[in-house]
């Protein structure tokens, strides 16, 4: 299922934050979006998963998600959003029970996805005992568990050290290799832009266009940590975005 | 700074981190009965101003061996887990609704905070023209007391939910009654737990009250009656028997807590 993006501009109020972006996201890509602070890179993933509505344009899915999939368009959020009262397990079970799993069923696609993410031990230890980068391996089990069509990833990494970071995107890496799945990744952290993105969307400051895309053609499986060809496509970006980083730095914030 | 002169840096953290001593509230309890003891016996504490805490001791065990203890008890815990179950279970419901729906916050919001500063006891009378003189305006007086502070706590429980959880049961297509059940009623649990401490206290103050009126038997009623007649030695027993009901209410919901709300960090 491949995601397209028709023109799509917001405002609140008088204030205009995005201006008549239009983007293909096709299926089985990974699709980076960098850009300043306050660049509404969070708010059009809100828009793509339908959490939010634009002020005008509009957000398509082309073709059906495939067999057996519950959720086609399924978050992961910066900052986990596990219920802590329930364990790992429970977490993920959660997103099973509306689409009546239940029981053995259930406990089949949790094994699964727990395994898939390295989770098997911790089925029943509560979000409390785990350290930042489980907690976000927790939330992926669950996103895997509903079968999406398209992840869509808000800064999932950066509420993380940078070690747990190198880390998931290896697991991340990992994961797709496996099985490609379509994601949108939004992170204001370019080494992660360029080490997971089959392409790179640039947004520039407020009102947030597309500048540049970036595709980069090296597969995911080969890139590693320190690679020069993706130092150079980070310069690159890098300097894309620096004037617009500075100048949107010195905004007043109004929002 | 040529002398390397060393200083050792002064401790000052520590502090503003409450912990359990268990023997110091009984110690607490032991050494102001023991004064009053040893005061009322010396003459120190003339009889007229406290009575003696082994005298009140007496009176208690006469009695618990006369029967009447249950025969008080019995009608005041029924009075009281009646009209608080009431109370709390409708204020539960309300405030879920308050906190859900914003035509009902903005209709029943300034309504709550109008009723909540009347002094319920003042409405005694009139409850019990409208429910008679028997257990009915009892009831309703205690679940009158007890329905305002669980509104306003839990109304504030619910507001107080993480909102990001609510937006992931939306993003994974969770049903609005699984997302209330599931993600808001669980996290509003401990400002409602809290919230009901304060109510339940309020119960047992309100009983009192209730039983001002038409009441044969019931702590309250005993309390009055001896308050009535000065006799201090009964009084202190009822009295004592509310702190002592104050002091279990409190450990079952310290017990409920444990087992809700381990999730805490």
């Amino acid at each position: 299922m491949d995601i397209r993006l028709e023109g799509i501009s917001h405002s609140y109020d008088d204030f205009e934050v995005m201006r008549d972006i239009t983007l293909d996201v096709p299926d089985g890509q990974i699709v980076c979006i960098v850009g300043p602070s306050g660049c509404g890179k969070s708010t059009l993933l809100r828009f793509i998963g339908g959490l939010e509505r634009p002020k005008a344009g509009r957000v398509m899915q082309l073709g059906e998600p495939p067999e057996g999939c519950l959720n086609p368009l399924t978050y992961i959020f910066q900052d986990f959003a596990l219920l802590p009262w329930r364990t790992v397990a429970g977490n993920i079970s959660l997103v099973l029970e509306d689409h009546g799993i239940r029981g053995a069923a259930a406990r089949n696609i949790i094994d699964d996805v727990l395994t898939r993410t390295k989770l098997t031990d911790f089925a029943e230890a509560l979000p409390k005992q785990l350290s930042g980068g489980m907690k976000q391996r927790v939330a992926i089990a669950r996103a895997l568990a509903v079968k999406p069509a398209v992840m869509l990833m808000d800064e999932p990494l950066s509420a993380l050290d940078s070690q747990t970071r190198e880390l998931l995107m290896d697991d991340l890496v990992d994961l797709w290799s496996r099985q490609p799945f379509t994601a949108v990744y939004v992170t204001h952290n370019l080494a992660e832009a360029v080490r997971l993105g089959h392409s790179v969307v640039v947004l520039s400051r407020r009102p947030g266009q597309i500048r540049e895309i970036v595709h980069i053609a090296k597969p995911l499986a080969e890139r590693g940590f320190g690679d020069p060809d993706l130092d150079a496509q980070q310069k690159h970006l890098w300097q894309l975005m620096r004037d617009e980083a500075r100048a949107a730095d010195a905004e007043l914030l109004n929002v | 700074m040529s002398e390397a002169q060393g200083k050792s840096v002064a401790f000052r953290g520590g502090g503003f981190a409450p912990k359990a001593h268990r023997w110091v509230s009984v110690m607490v309890f032991v050494v102001l009965i023991a004064l009053a003891e040893w005061g009322t016996r010396s003459g120190w504490i003339s009889a007229l101003t406290l009575p003696k805490p082994s005298d009140v001791l007496t009176t208690f065990q006469e009695l618990y061996s006369s029967g009447l203890l249950f025969g008080h008890l019995m009608p005041s815990l029924s009075r009281l887990i009646i009209g608080a179950f009431i109370g709390a279970s409708v204020g539960i419901s309300v405030g879920v609704l308050i906190g859900l729906f914003s035509y009902i916050r903005s209709g029943l919001v300034p309504l709550v905070a109008a009723i909540f500063p009347i002094p319920k006891i003042a409405l005694l009378p009139l409850f019990v023209i409208w429910f008679g003189i028997g257990e009915g305006s009892k009831y309703a007086l205690i679940a009158f007391g007890t329905f305002t502070p669980t509104v306003v706590a839990t109304y504030g429980a619910v507001d107080n939910v993480d909102r990001t959880l609510i937006r992931m049961g939306q993003s994974f297509g969770l049903s609005w009654w699984s997302i209330v059940r599931k993600i808001v009623l669980p996290g509003a649990m401990p400002g409602i737990l809290s919230g009901l401490r304060i109510s339940l206290a309020i119960a047992i103050i309100l009983l009192v009250a209730a039983e001002m009126l038409g009441a044969e038997y019931g702590i309250g009623a005993y309390i009055l009656e001896a308050g009535s007649l000065y006799d201090l030695e009964r009084l202190f027993v009822g009295v004592f028997i509310l702190s002592l009901l104050g002091v279990i209410m409190s450990a079952c919901i310290s017990l409920i807590e444990r087992k809700l709300l381990g999730w805490r960090v």
